[in-house]
């Protein structure tokens, strides 16, 4: 309990702040802007409550991409770290389109997926994928490399293939770095899904923040946020716990 | 800690005879050849055997024959190459120059099916029980789990680990850390056991009660096993026969046999006045190969 004390009073104090700032006008001052363009914690709490219906429809539509999005990088980057490490030469080959694939900037991509795959889940899904991919690939495939030599020696003593050793020695040295990847993944996954709403949807939390933003409806971009935050937050708290409990030998295990 | 007397439960696997009568001369190599009690094969044979890392020659001119069912212990100075040694008669590395033979066969791959290889450190699996990780031979050769389990299962009670089947590696000491990587070894079913300094990692009070184990555990199994130490005590209460090797590059400087009377527990073993000249003998050799 002693642990969230320090964190709780530093996010209280800076809302006591901002709630006193807006209150009396001081930041719409600064920025020269009307009052109402600059709404209070509590305003946003209110938007978050009266918009309750149509934040969580919103919401639920950016998860399903996310999760949707998430798993198919996890899948596909997964196998593509198992079959680069198997194979040296694909490796060498594959490597640097790899790191080539995360310089290019996804918000001048998703005009064009958006373009090519339509206003559905589509597009969405494939800017997700691209954005997770590289993370799960990169750390996946350096914990598959990494497996100490002398555990893959003993089980070439002991007769195993090299899938066995794959299965068996391998890929369970490589989950504490999967969840490492997998973690990362999964808060940039949400900011994805909203590059990918803003290039073209009618539905989603990007998409009415969006919308809201046009509208100069401050709190109510405001608390789309808040709830975009509160999802990716316990997306990632959701995969550390499965870490936890799955990959239980690793350095965040339960026991290790 | 006590084993009862009964048969070995892990039988060595048939490895293919028809390979060993084509490599042929198995038996004019290892001497004994099929007169042993326990058709073994060969036993070990290496003629000849170099090899260097680099500019770095670590073995040379290397001699050594090792009779079925025998414990032979090799004590030299550290860094001198025993380590290497056993890599390249498991078949793990591929030696520069001269010939090993394993029952008979001569190839990396065909000695690595006959050699059952004992790391120093005990390299267990932290994500499997006990039992899987002595049972991990079992299935990567097709058993499942509860299979494996099944014929794991008695040599926990025979090796003095009852109990701690479903036990994690992190939660064991180091002594019984090492039974299990030794019953791993064990139930990989090869008729040659090659145990790189098992206990070297142990504290001195563990260590010597993992010999009096070991002891009695390869009296009971009678498979042909190397045991490579920097201990020559330990090798002398635990092997059979022992070679002491020179410093690098490793060639054999003495050759010694066990002291007389066997089978004594470790404390009456180490005092007898044949083990104390034989220890003698060895540590005059070893200094001597050390110089």
């Amino acid at each position: 309990m002693k642990r969230w004390l320090p964190p709780l009073a530093i996010v209280l104090a800076l809302l006591c702040a901002w709630e006193l700032a807006a209150r009396l006008d001081v930041i719409a001052h600064a920025l020269k802007l009307e009052p109402f363009l600059v709404p209070s914690p509590s305003e946003i709490a209110q938007a978050l409550w009266q918009d309750r219906g149509l934040l969580t429809d919103n919401a639920w539509v950016t998860l399903q991409e996310v999760l949707a999005g998430f798993a198919l990088s996890v899948a596909a980057g997964v196998s593509f770290a198992i079959v680069l490490h198997l194979s040296p030469t694909l490796r060498r080959a594959f490597y640097p389109l790899l790191v080539a694939s995360q310089t290019v900037p996804i918000v001048v991509v998703a005009p064009i997926l958006v373009v090519w795959f339509g206003f559905g889940i589509g597009p969405k899904l494939a800017i997700i994928a691209l954005i997770c991919f590289f993370p799960i690939t990169v750390n996946t495939l350096d914990g598959l490399g990494s497996v100490d030599p002398d555990l893959v020696k003993m089980m070439r003593t002991l007769d195993a293939s090299r899938w066995q050793t794959l299965r068996r020695v391998e890929g369970p040295s490589a989950l504490p770095y999967f969840f490492s990847g997998a973690k990362i993944a999964v808060a940039v996954a949400v900011i994805g899904a909203v590059f990918g709403e803003w290039a073209g949807s009618s539905s989603g939390l990007g998409h009415l923040i969006q919308e809201a933003s046009a509208q100069l409806q401050t709190e109510r971009t405001f608390a789309a946020v808040v709830v975009l935050s509160a999802l990716a937050i316990a997306l990632f708290a959701l995969l550390a716990a499965l870490e936890r409990r799955i990959a239980w030998w690793g350095p965040n295990g339960t026991r290790s | 800690m006590r084993m009862t007397s009964e048969a070995p439960v892990a039988e060595p696997q048939p490895v293919q005879r028809a390979a060993d009568s084509a490599a042929g001369g198995s038996d004019a190599l290892a001497g004994a050849g099929q007169a042993t009690q326990r058709t073994l094969g060969a036993g070990v044979a290496i003629r000849g055997l170099a090899h260097a890392f680099g500019g770095l020659r670590v073995i040379e001119r290397l001699d050594l024959t090792v009779e079925p069912g025998e414990v032979l212990g090799i004590v030299g100075p550290s860094g001198c190459g025993k380590s290497t040694l056993l890599e390249l008669v498991s078949g793990l590395r591929a030696p520069q120059a001269g010939a090993i033979e394993v029952e008979g066969a001569g190839s990396p791959a065909e000695r690595l099916a006959r050699c059952a290889y004992m790391p120093q450190r005990d390299l267990l699996l932290p994500w499997l029980a006990a039992i899987d990780n002595a049972a991990l031979a079992l299935r990567n050769r097709g058993a499942s789990r509860a299979e494996a389990r099944r014929i794991a299962h008695p040599l926990f009670e025979r090796f003095g680990l009852a109990g701690f089947e479903r036990s994690r590696p992190a939660e064991l000491s180091g002594g019984m850390r090492q039974r299990i990587a030794f019953l791993r070894t064990l139930l990989a079913g090869k008729p040659v056991l090659l145990l790189d300094e098992p206990f070297a990692s142990l504290d001195a009070i563990t260590r010597a009660e993992m010999q009096e184990w070991l002891a009695e555990a390869l009296a009971t199994e009678s498979r042909t096993a190397v045991l490579v130490t920097h201990d020559v005590e330990e090798a002398l209460y635990v092997s059979d026969r022992v070679t002491v090797l020179s410093a690098r590059p490793a060639s054999p400087v003495a050759q010694l046999a066990a002291p007389e009377p066997r089978a004594l527990p470790r404390l009456d073993a180490v005092t007898s006045q044949g083990f104390t000249s034989a220890r003698e003998r060895a540590l005059a050799a070893l200094s001597g190969g050390a110089r």
